[in-house]
């Protein structure tokens, strides 16, 4: 069985994030950029199905500038067998990822897809859904758990209730939640060996998909900035602020 | 000339970082408490590759350079200095085994140090051969097919938790040329290990005296040649220095960290510290000289790796330089936590505790003015 990653180049999760002074944008001018969480821990998914035999191949796709390579390569190191770079020059918006990857599904053939649930930039939560339904093939997303089984996945999501498993039929799409896997650290010598694994790179044009701009940025504003706390004089005071101002509290 | 990092040295790196974040950081308080040496972690370590960074391919280690390895390791320091220098002492025990070792020695141990699965200890230093290290007392008198042990070693890194001890011996006359080098079964009859020393930093690592009575070593167990010890020695020694001075770096580096989101949210007298002036201007001569260090380091590295005739001055300037300045950032940022900074609570006395011996050990850094001045005074010397 093989299975097919997508993985996307976001922003280091430990980096305090700025926002350009005209506002059009986050700035990510020498800025420390990573493989999104979310996306790691889809490809640790991947690499334990090799592990346990039931994959025979992980293939990572990303799209993206040159310097996206870096976040194949990582992937790579954790364990993937070969990456695909889909060059564009910016950052696609999430509908334009869903059909290069659908054309890359379609040429790949894999039985299974695994995408992180979200991207820590734009936290968008399309574009494995936006996969499923230009694929027409049936989707598990926010999984914390992952069975193969025969010619069916069982995917358990995390849901506003709790707990729910899908039987779905494969070829299938998963979304990973946070608490799907633990990624493993790369180990040195697989960081040495990945690169020399295969890294194709193909254009949109390749493709034969035309990139549209669906959406325009208009305005990018930090969050604001905690003010300082006030001092209460009694616990009365507590609860009616509670109450009153924050709200936080009913009457009873 | 290119002093940016390489597409795997910036790889290498930034695992080391997420691990020495997630791994060591957490822990490195109360490793250094309650004196725990965390072979748990060792063992993590080891299955990513940190155990034999410069140790041979064909044995299991990842042949990386100095300067490699030096990028590495103060990734590492920034969580832990205590935890990563003894992961630098255990690299130069698998390096030494593993480079100088004859076949049943590189049977028996090489594949186990690379991987971490057993630990190392290097054994040099003894009561009355401190800074004069050549003027070692220990013997190692061949006895048909053995040679037998006897002396004492001092200061031992990872004594008594260790399986596999590097010892330099004497097998000839006096001096250098007399030391040999020798790799021994830790647990072999006749070994003797001493208390565990309190000491006032490097806690999670234990260091005891040795004792060697009679202790009987297979001849195949030799190092190189006999009387090649002091030649292996002091090429461990070069590669030390580079390693202790980058454990100063990344501590120094962590300090500088904290210390830096300290000035941004303490107040006093309405303002956070980082508006003062004269704080801001430590802070700029911390940073400046940090980089300095760490340029020297690396320089220092990219000599030995070259294999310049001068890389011995060079990693001597370098541990010279780089702990004594180090130990200095470390000491100024704890002054800038104030009071905070000399309670357990904060890390700060910790980095000052653990890098202070970095000016003592792996030669002391008056020794290393000697090796430096006696280079410069040399006749028809070139400039460095």
């Amino acid at each position: 069985m093989k299975v097919l990653v997508a993985v996307k180049r976001v922003i280091d999760y430990n980096v305090k994030v700025r926002v350009k002074s005209d506002h059009t944008d986050v700035d990510l001018a020498n800025v420390k950029m990573a493989l999104n969480p979310f996306c790691e821990i889809a490809v640790e998914e991947a690499v334990r199905l090799k592990e346990a035999g039931t994959a025979s191949e992980v293939v990572v796709v990303s799209i993206g500038p040159k310097a996206c390579q870096e976040q194949i390569r990582t992937a790579l190191a954790l364990g993937a067998d070969r990456g695909i770079q889909i060059e564009t020059d910016t950052m696609p918006e999430s509908l334009n990822v869903a059909k290069l990857l659908a054309k890359v599904v379609e040429a790949e053939q894999p039985q299974l897809v695994i995408l992180g649930k979200q991207s820590i930039d734009a936290d968008n939560n399309q574009t494995g859904q936006m996969l499923g339904a230009l694929l027409d093939l049936p989707q598990g997303t926010f999984a914390s758990d992952v069975k193969v089984a025969g010619d069916k996945v069982n995917v358990t999501r995390e849901v506003d209730g709790g707990l729910q498993t899908l039987a779905l039929n494969l070829p299938a799409i998963v979304t990973t939640d946070l608490r799907l896997n633990e990624p493993r650290y790369a180990s040195l010598p697989n960081i040495m060996k990945a690169k020399k694994k295969p890294l194709e790179v193909k254009t949109p044009t390749d493709l034969g998909v035309e990139l549209k701009s669906h959406t325009r940025l208009l305005n990018v504003t930090p969050p604001a900035e905690r003010q300082a706390g006030i001092r209460v004089s009694s616990v009365d005071e507590l609860v009616d602020k509670l109450k009153n101002e924050a709200k936080v509290l009913r009457g009873g | 000339m290119d002093f940016e990092l390489n597409e795997d040295q910036i790889a290498f790196a930034d695992m080391a970082r997420a691990f020495a974040q997630n791994e060591l950081e957490p822990n490195a308080a109360e490793w250094d408490q309650e004196a725990i040496f965390p072979t748990d972690v060792l063992q993590k370590a080891g299955e990513l590759g940190f155990c034999a960074l410069y140790t041979p391919e064909e044995v299991g280690g990842l042949g990386l350079s100095r300067l490699d390895a030096s990028i590495i390791f103060e990734q590492l320091s920034m969580g832990c200095t205590s935890t990563t220098a003894y992961i630098t002492i255990h690299n130069m025990v698998s390096w030494m085994v593993a480079s100088f070792g004859g076949p049943a020695v590189i049977e028996q141990w090489a594949e186990g140090l690379a991987s971490g699965q057993l630990l190392g200890s290097y054994c040099l230093t003894e009561p009355n051969a401190g800074s004069d290290a050549a003027s070692l007392k220990t013997t190692a008198r061949r006895d048909g097919d053995h040679y037998v042990l006897n002396g004492s070693k001092i200061f031992i890194s990872g004594a008594g938790s260790t399986d596999v001890l590097v010892v330099m011996a004497r097998t000839g006359g006096e001096g250098a040329s007399g030391i040999s080098a020798f790799a021994v079964d830790a647990k072999s009859e006749g070994i003797s290990y001493g208390r565990k020393e309190d000491k006032m930093g490097w806690n999670c690592q234990p260091t005891r005296m040795i004792t060697f009575e009679d202790v009987r070593v297979p001849a195949e167990n030799l190092l190189a040649q006999e009387g090649e010890g002091f030649k292996i020695a002091m090429k461990g020694l070069d590669g030390g220095r580079i390693n202790i001075a980058t454990c100063s770096v990344g501590t120094a580096q962590q300090a500088l960290n904290k210390a830096r989101e300290y000035m941004l949210e303490r107040k006093q007298f309405g303002k956070r510290l980082a508006d003062f002036q004269a704080l801001q201007f430590r802070l700029a001569d911390m940073q400046t000289e940090l980089v300095a260090a760490r340029q020297m380091v690396r320089l220092a590295a990219s000599k030995l790796d070259k294999g310049h005739p001068d890389a011995t001055t060079y990693c001597a300037m370098a541990k010279r330089f780089a702990t004594d300045v180090c130990y200095n950032i470390c000491d100024e940022a704890l002054q800038l936590y104030g009071g905070n900074g000399y309670i357990k609570e904060y890390p700060m006395e910790r980095y000052l505790r653990d890098t202070r011996v970095h000016r003592i050990l792996e030669g002391t850094n008056e020794v290393m003015r000697l090796i430096i001045s006696r280079r410069v005074l040399a006749d028809g010397a070139a400039e460095l």
